[in-house]
């Protein structure tokens, strides 16, 4: 049981958690991940580390509602628990060169981007974050990451702050050299388009990529091999040998195909809940 | 003398029909006169031979005249003194090729049914009221327990018996290892699970689940930060492996292991009531023939596919199943298709399982494990249309605590290496048993490990 101890709403749909952990925060690393289970009878779903505090023993996760286990989990309060919280899973994130490295957030991924980038510059890189979002009020953690990078580049859709454009637009700018330059490496993180995007982007530049993959994980420690991914014609497990990939060697139309393999079955478990809790009003 | 009969007295079964639409237990136990009846079939050898083929030496014999003799609650006494799982292994047993196959009755009729009577006698117990609490374990030396599966649960009750406060670490959030995720509720039931956990509870066993030895914590933080004194090792042989052919990776193809856990762990088979899916068409092929297979096809069939087929390169001579787990599937209606070889698995244009292409097989000389080597038909290919393939092939130990645990030795396999007579590990004060040092093999062999190893790590701690 992990015991909520601050809750804040980042976005109408995405919620930020910290949470009393401290045997996970003692052993966490930039990039890796947790599972939780919120109820008895849910789901285990993977979720990034946003950030940690080994002093403090706790854990950030920040979780977008989009189905019914995440509904569950952003409908806690501060003092009620998560029943299960399982980790740290997965390889943390290894970047060998140094210099300039740019970090991309995409969504709630922005979030992941936090400890990440933290270690990155404090280990001396020159770093960078682009998010995006579609409007100014969907971009979350701005003053938060400010304080990890060098440089923060705001993208919008409807161009409400900072770039007009997609979080890619601003990377081939900066690949071109506009702003801060040109990166030494780059890792995105965030929906599946987005960081196939940034994929495509970097290809022909030359530039090391990483993408932090997130299949559909069960236990999360190789057990089940149904975070299989194919990466450079060989099948890995997402679990124990991610969550980050070589960009530019994963196959994206699987790992998307595999990702949307319950859709329906999500959506009727959505409808269930939804229907459960307009019952429940009504009562 | 009574007469002694040459059958075994029939285990009582739900009917194939019902049972294959549920997960109701297949197997309805021995009421008090059967077993009583199968009791007095034992010979009373001298020799007891039946003890020498079960793993964790039960006193086989004595256990049986007691239940013939009325005396259940002496029964259940001698039984639990030398095997803490009782109810499980009297369920899971191969016992046809262990103690029930050197019953000397064994050699001209059908031996007695020492697996349905350790059944009855367990199950007997889980009916009575609980007795007095159990003495707490006292001895100074703690002991750690990696994984709850059979192994580590027999050696946490072994070492609190004899006196050592034992801590299990389960990475799951809910124990039994593959007793809880793998092996279905129509073959053991959740609720003997959690009983006999339960008893090990009252002996003093702590579990801990949601952590990870390897990943939350090391294994040498085990040592130097929490004060235990030795630590066992039972981390089983959960790497599934895949076949390596093409369309493995389609939407509609599971490792056994994911699509089990799926009904187990997560009780698919109440979706949407519990929230986790499982994706099952109408017909669905497994691929090997081992008990998991087993296991997995008439599981599908319960979760509602109308066909289960077992696809299997060798014939079913070689096939590792138990006779008894084959015999119920076939009384299900599952279809089996001997010496044949996936060679691929075929998709549509949204990448969903349409079919599995075969090659038809034909035996050959012996391969290194004895068993005649299938050989390819030329020309044999075709087509079985299926929407979902689930590959049942095997295990390997699970990586992730040799990763990150210097010094920790394996072989070229990822079993762990061992000392054969202490189940010491290349590293002092580390012991390992089960499927993490002999690769996927039988609940019983865990437990037989996990027994032998607790009455080493006692006399190394107590030396």
């Amino acid at each position: 049981m992990a015991r909520i101890l601050e809750k804040r709403s980042l976005t109408p749909v995405t919620k930020l958690f910290r949470v009393d952990a401290p045997l996970v925060a003692s052993a966490a690393e930039p990039g890796q991940f947790v599972i939780v289970r919120v109820r008895e009878g849910g789901e285990r779903i993977p979720l990034t580390i946003a950030d940690y505090d080994r002093d403090a023993g706790t854990l950030t996760i920040v979780v977008q509602e989009v189905g019914t286990t995440t509904k569950y989990l952003g409908a806690l309060e501060v003092g009620e628990e998560i029943l299960d919280l399982v980790g740290p899973l997965g390889m943390a994130l290894d970047i060998p060169a140094e210099g300039h490295v740019v970090g991309i957030g995409g969504g709630f991924g922005a979030a992941a981007l936090l400890c990440l980038m933290r270690e990155l510059s404090a280990r001396g890189d020159r770093t960078t974050i682009i998010i995006g979002a579609r409007e100014k009020e969907l971009l979350i953690l701005i003053d938060e990451l400010t304080e990890v990078c060098d440089n923060l580049e705001l993208c919008t859709d409807d161009g409400s702050t900072g770039f007009k454009g997609f979080v890619t637009e601003r990377l081939a700018q900066l690949i071109a050299g506009e702003g801060p330059g040109r990166p030494d490496s780059v890792v995105a993180i965030g929906p599946m388009p987005m960081m196939r995007a940034v994929t495509e982007t970097t290809r022909d530049t030359g530039i090391p990529t990483l993408v932090s993959l997130d299949p559909l994980m069960i236990d999360g420690t190789g057990m089940c091999g149904g975070c299989r991914v194919t990466i450079n014609n060989e099948v890995k497990f997402a679990c124990v040998d991610g969550p980050f990939f070589d960009a530019h060697q994963v196959d994206f139309d699987e790992a998307m195909r595999r990702n949307k393999m319950y859709v329906a079955q999500e959506q009727a478990s959505k409808n269930r809940t939804a229907c459960q809790s307009i019952a429940a009003e009504q009562t | 003398m009574p007469l002694k009969r040459v059958d075994k007295t029939p285990m009582p079964e739900r009917d194939a029909v019902l049972r294959s639409h549920d997960f109701f237990e297949v197997n309805e136990g021995y009421n008090i006169a059967r077993a009583q009846f199968e009791a007095e079939r034992c010979l009373r050898c001298q020799d007891p031979v039946c003890i020498d083929g079960c793993p964790v030496k039960i006193p086989i014999p004595d256990f049986i005249h007691r239940v013939a003799a009325g005396d259940m609650a002496g029964a259940a006494k001698v039984l639990r003194s030398a095997n803490p799982l009782p109810a499980i292994c009297g369920r899971v047993c191969p016992q046809e090729s262990q103690c029930e196959e050197q019953c000397h009755i064994g050699t001209r009729f059908v031996p007695v049914a020492i697996g349905y009577l350790e059944r009855f006698v367990a199950d007997w117990e889980m009916n009575q009221e609980p007795g007095e609490e159990p003495e707490q374990p006292t001895r100074p030396e703690k002991v750690a327990i990696i994984g709850s599966g059979p192994a580590g649960l027999v050696c946490a009750g072994e070492l609190a018996r004899l006196g050592h406060p034992v801590t299990i670490f389960e990475g799951l959030h809910a124990a039994g290892g593959v007793l809880r995720y793998g092996i279905p509720e129509f073959r053991l039931p959740k609720e003997v699970l959690d009983w006999e956990i339960e008893q090990l509870k009252r002996l003093g066993v702590t579990i801990e689940c949601n952590i990870i030895v390897g990943k939350t914590i090391t294994l040498d933080d085990l040592f130097d930060e929490m004060g235990y004194a030795a630590v066992f090792v039972g981390t089983g042989a959960g790497l599934p492996q895949f076949m390596g052919i093409p369309g493995e990776n389609l939407n509609g193809v599971y490792s056994a292991n994911e699509f089990l856990t799926r009904v187990n762990l997560m009780h698919a088979n109440d979706f949407p009531s519990a929230d986790t899916p499982v994706m099952v068409g109408r017909r669905v092929a497994v691929i090997g023939a081992g008990n998991t297979a087993m296991d997995t096809v008439r599981t599908a069939l319960r979760v509602g596919a109308e066909k289960g087929m077992i696809v299997y390169r060798r014939s079913d001579q070689e096939m590792t199943a138990r006779v008894e787990e084959h015999h119920h599937a076939i009384e299900e209606g599952v279809e089996f298709h001997w010496l044949t070889n996936p060679v691929e698995v075929l998709g549509n244009e949204d990448g969903w399982v349409t079919g599995l292409k075969c090659i038809k097989m034909k035996l050959g000389e012996p391969d290194d494990s004895g068993r005649a080597r299938p050989v390819p038909i030329e020309g044999s290919e075709f087509v079985f249309p299926v929407d979902n393939v689930v590959l049942s092939i095997g295990n390997k130990p699970n990586p992730l605590l040799l990763q990150t645990t210097k010094g920790l030795e394996a072989n070229k396999w990822g079993c762990l290496v061992v000392e054969d007579e202490t189940a010491q590990t290349s590293l002092r004060r580390v012991f390992a048993g089960g499927d993490a040092v002999t690769g996927a093999a039988t609940v019983i062999l865990a437990a037989g490990a996990g027994k032998s190893a607790a009455a080493t790590i006692h006399r190394d701690l107590c030396e």
